[in-house]
């Protein structure tokens, strides 16, 4: 698939009326040539009606990038081997020269932190900080996912705190211990997050005052929900079959923290703190298509827009455009470099897309997406970058166009047949088959197995039961039992994991004891 | 809206430390292991290097919740010849990379998760297992080599502790001579002219008053030469010198009979090993001279050295007869420091104990620095009895019994106790 069938017309028009002369642009970059060039940006970036967080650049080596890498690219985090493993990986491969090193990391913080990598070149800077700067940074701040779920001025903050907490208690309950807990809390990261709640925004100091206040509170509430103390005879019975949880929780790690029986304060404290990250990098990881598209787009746009006003010279706009069609090559499913849809390509493919239906619409594009065919795109654009996420986004704006451009097709696998059906592809038939099931694919709730906190004994052995619903018959693989132990040891006590099908009959059951 | 470009590349390298230290210790077990076998591999020269760890890619993985099997739905691109309702072989597992869509993101495949320890961490794990006390570590890593501190003349920058007084006024006042010799000179003149004309006597008042604002510009310029200049401060200056070494020739002498089994090999290898590292650390060069007995001795390569095993007697004397014989050839005692190791079971012929001894008072340990001797065996043997009268009289001799690696070192006690007082 050639990518320079879609290139919109302004490329090929090139330096006809220049206004301005051009930036300088050697190839290697200097700290007063980035400043220069991020004015310009800047200055685009506005005519362009973005809105961003203050930008805060920073230099780092290949090394450093390694590291940000290691630590779910954060400034600072807690130390764990796993980041130490990822790290091991992640250098291993770039010294083999297995994979480029990403060209940035960029961070949803206020302000926005951008790593700019001193290997670069200056065009690639350029790109980097109209991608990443400028890109990234509006999403961040417009996605109703990031406003709801993050706090971008309290995340570093946090972190420090995390980082610091974590330490002291390695210090204070060796480091076993807290290794331990970290596993476990790990393995229930993805199943540790609010999906319909609106989170807290806490500074340092709240939180460090919060943090005592909560533990004191907490161990009182726990030590009433276990109390052993005999009851009166004369209270009624049937309280005795009250459920606990009244309904099912699918917070799994919210639920321990809060209910479980014998943890420490400082364990469900550690808890919080991964759940809380967890929690952040939640609209993170719904958002990849969009997100990724949004950056590509708006350096793309930026920079054509830069050299149309003839700021940058030919040799410049043509790294920076070698480097674009790099990162939005989509190899079809029968080359061997496929690992599944490329989101820079799908993103930034949507959002020009969208672009185009906004400015000339075919009959098609109007039949399809009517409210979009015909108006102003940077209000659409804006629209769709503040109120979807890659779900809905995709179920909302991918065009028959498109669908045909990727020549995109949807197969179903049913583990119980020999052979793949393909159940749509890109014709009339199949356009709406393949919208869904691509907007699907990017639905976390149904990539993610459904497990919630069923029931505990509370009145017995304390027993914990998780109940997985099955949907199209999608079982568990086998790291099922060793993520249950690992609840187990959070619980301290017996765990439960029955997988139900459709009709709440339990098909097959998992259990776990702590210190097995 | 840019606050700022900041330059982090000076600051926080090797952030990461902390969490790879977490790694290794999580994975010490498996990493002790491969360090052994890799001790086990490896030529004594080039122990100190980086290693390969492989650790089972289930050890290192991490368990989540995942879906498996059932029925999935997945969209891909750059469709070609299907049509709706086709049907295609399911591709073979990992045919398709991890292209069907949903395959795990940490990419599970079988494959080990293969990285490599550093030579720090590399020595790290093998001195763990020879229970080096942590002075004797960092002693033996050839990465702080002796520096001496020596005197090196004067510069004029320093800090003030070397501030040397004598020198810094020397040199002030040789500046005040040097920048007030000109006009001094002149100020004599004018003074001899002044009082010649003080004497004339038809007296002119014109003439001495121009000389007096002459000699009185002399004098004021005369004062405005500092006392003392910043330039005229002298430090003395220290420069580090490299420890003068020498060359060192190490014999390694070993009983290859057949009761050396391939545990006692290895102990013995280790010791050869910290000996080297130790002479490593002190002589710029240095040479490993491998000597295998059974009856007779024979030079032979490191290889040929540790893989051997021979059936027969054991006639310990030839091998130290060899060695004297290759030092009078080879290795003047006035040119090398000579270091003699040997390893045996201490299974001798008989009469040749005596022999050994003879050799080692009479002609070896004159000329040797040291010459350690472990047993690999518990047994009492002749060899150690006729040792133990050796050891009474001679001080740059010792001997030990050593049962598993971690014994290996008290052997080394008394040598590095040297090494400290010189």
């Amino acid at each position: 698939m050639t990518k320079t069938a879609r290139k919109p017309p302004e490329v090929a028009a090139p330096s006809a009326g220049r206004r301005r002369p051009c930036l300088p642009s050697p190839s290697d970059w200097s700290f007063e040539l980035i400043e220069l060039y991020h004015g310009e940006i800047a200055r685009t970036a506005k005519s362009f009606g973005l809105d961003t967080y203050p930008v805060q650049l920073e230099v780092i080596t290949a090394e450093q990038m390694i590291d940000a890498y290691a630590s779910v690219g954060m400034p600072v985090n807690y130390r764990h081997w796993s980041f130490g493993k990822q790290f091991i990986s992640t250098e291993k491969n770039y010294r083999r020269g297995q994979m480029g090193l990403a060209y940035e990391v960029v961070i949803n913080s206020n302000p926005c932190i951008a790593y700019l990598m001193e290997e670069n070149t200056m065009p690639m800077q350029a790109l980097v900080m109209a991608h990443a700067c400028y890109g990234h940074n509006s999403f961040f701040k417009g996605n109703y996912l990031f406003q709801m779920w993050t706090d971008a001025a309290a995340i570093i903050d946090y972190l420090v705190y995390a980082r610091a907490y974590i330490a002291e208690c390695e210090d204070r309950h060796g480091w076993e211990a807290v290794e331990q807990l970290l596993d476990s809390c790990h393995a229930l990261m993805s199943h540790g997050v609010d999906r319909y709640q609106r989170s807290q925004k806490l500074s340092l100091a709240e939180e460090e005052a919060r943090r005592k206040d909560r533990e004191a509170y907490l161990q009182q509430q726990l030590n009433d929900l276990w109390r052993t103390v005999p009851k009166p005879a004369d209270k009624p019975a049937e309280k005795a079959h009250r459920r606990f949880p009244p309904e099912p929780q699918e917070n799994i790690l919210y639920f321990i923290e809060k209910n479980a029986p014998l943890l420490e304060p400082w364990q469900r404290e550690v808890i919080r703190i991964v759940r809380k990250i967890g929690q952040y990098f939640y609209p993170q990881r719904q958002t990849q298509v969009m997100n990724e598209g949004w950056a590509t787009f708006w350096h793309y746009t930026l920079l054509n827009k830069m050299y149309e006003e003839g700021l940058l010279t030919d040799g410049f706009m043509i790294e920076c455009l070698r480097s674009h069609t790099n990162v939005v090559f989509q190899p079809p499913v029968t080359h061997p470099a496929y690992s599944g849809v490329n989101p820079y390509a799908l993103g930034f493919a949507m959002f020009s897309d969208l672009k185009r239906i906004c400015e000339s619409p075919t009959e098609e594009d109007r039949q399809w997406l009517p409210d979009v065919a015909g108006s102003d795109w940077r209000e659409t654009l804006d629209y769709a970058m503040r109120h979807f996420r890659d779900e809905s986004f995709i179920g909302q704006y991918l065009s028959p166009h498109l669908i045909r451009e990727f020549r995109l097709f949807s197969v179903v696998d049913d583990a119980n047949k020999s052979e793949l059906e393909v159940a749509a592809i890109h014709d009339a038939d199949g356009y709406r088959h393949v919208r869904e099931a691509l907007s699907r694919q990017y639905d976390l709730n149904h990539r993610e197995p459904n497990i919630q906190v069923w029931d505990v004994d509370v009145r017995g052995n304390r027993s914990l039961t998780l109940r997985h619903s099955r949907h199209n018959d999608r079982t568990l693989t086998d790291d099922v039992q060793e993520v249950i132990k690992h609840v187990a040891r959070l619980w301290g006590f017996r765990v439960l994991l029955e997988s139900v099908d459709k009709h709440g009959k339990v098909v097959q059951h998992w259990e776990a004891l702590p210190h097995a | 809206m840019l606050q700022q470009v900041i330059d982090r590349r000076l600051s926080g390298k090797n952030k990461s430390i902390g969490n790879r230290e977490r790694f290794l210790r999580r994975f010490r077990e498996q990493i002790r292991d491969t360090v052994r076998r890799a001790v086990a591999g490896r030529s004594i020269h080039d122990i100190e290097q980086g290693e390969d760890v492989t650790l089972p890619r289930r050890d290192v993985y991490q368990p989540v919740f995942e879906h498996t099997g059932g029925t999935r739905e997945s969209v891909h691109p750059g469709n070609r010849e299907y049509v709706r309702g086709d049907r295609i072989a399911k591709p073979q597992e990992g045919g398709r990379g991890s292209g069907s869509g949903d395959a795990s993101p940490d990419g599970v495949g079988e494959d080990d998760f293969v990285f490599r320890i550093t030579r720090e961490e590399f020595m790290q794990y093998f001195f763990d297992d020879l229970a080096l006390p942590d002075l004797i570590r960092t002693q033996l890593l050839p990465d702080a080599p002796e520096w001496k501190s020596r005197r090196a003349g004067f510069i004029s920058d320093g800090t003030p502790t070397n501030l040397h007084v004598v020198r810094s006024l020397r040199v002030a006042l040789s500046r005040r001579i040097a920048i007030g010799g000109e006009s001094r000179r002149q100020l004599h003149e004018l003074e001899a002219q002044l009082a010649l004309a003080l004497r004339e006597v038809p007296g002119q008042p014109g003439e001495i008053l121009a000389l007096r604002t002459q000699i009185d510009t002399l004098r004021r310029r005369l004062k405005t030469i500092p006392f003392f200049d910043p330039f005229d401060l002298r430090y003395r200056n220290r420069v580090r010198v490299p420890q003068p070494t020498a060359k060192a020739v190490m014999f390694c002498l070993m009983d290859v009979s057949g009761s050396m089994d391939e545990t006692r090999k290895d102990i013995a290898k280790r010791f050869f090993i910290l000996l080297y590292l130790f002479l490593r650390k002190h002589y710029e060069k240095t040479d490993v001279v491998f000597i295998r007995h059974h009856t007779q001795a024979a030079e032979v390569s490191e290889e040929e050295f540790f893989q051997s095993t021979e059936t027969g007697g054991t006639v310990v004397s030839s091998a130290l007869a060899l060695m004297h014989q290759i030092i009078q050839e080879r290795y003047p005692p006035g040119d090398w420091n000579i270091y003699g190791a040997q390893a045996s079971d201490g299974d001798n012929w008989h009469q040749d104990s005596a022999r050994c001894r003879e050799l080692l008072v009479g002609k070896l340990l004159p000329v040797s620095r040291y010459f350690a001797y472990v047993q690999v065996g518990e047994e009492d043997q002749n060899l150690w009895e006729e040792y133990t009268q050796v050891q009474e009289d001679n001080r740059n001799f010792a001997m030990r019994k050593v049962a598993a690696a971690d014994e290996i070192y008290p052997v080394f006690r008394d040598l590095f106790k040297k090494s400290a007082t010189p």
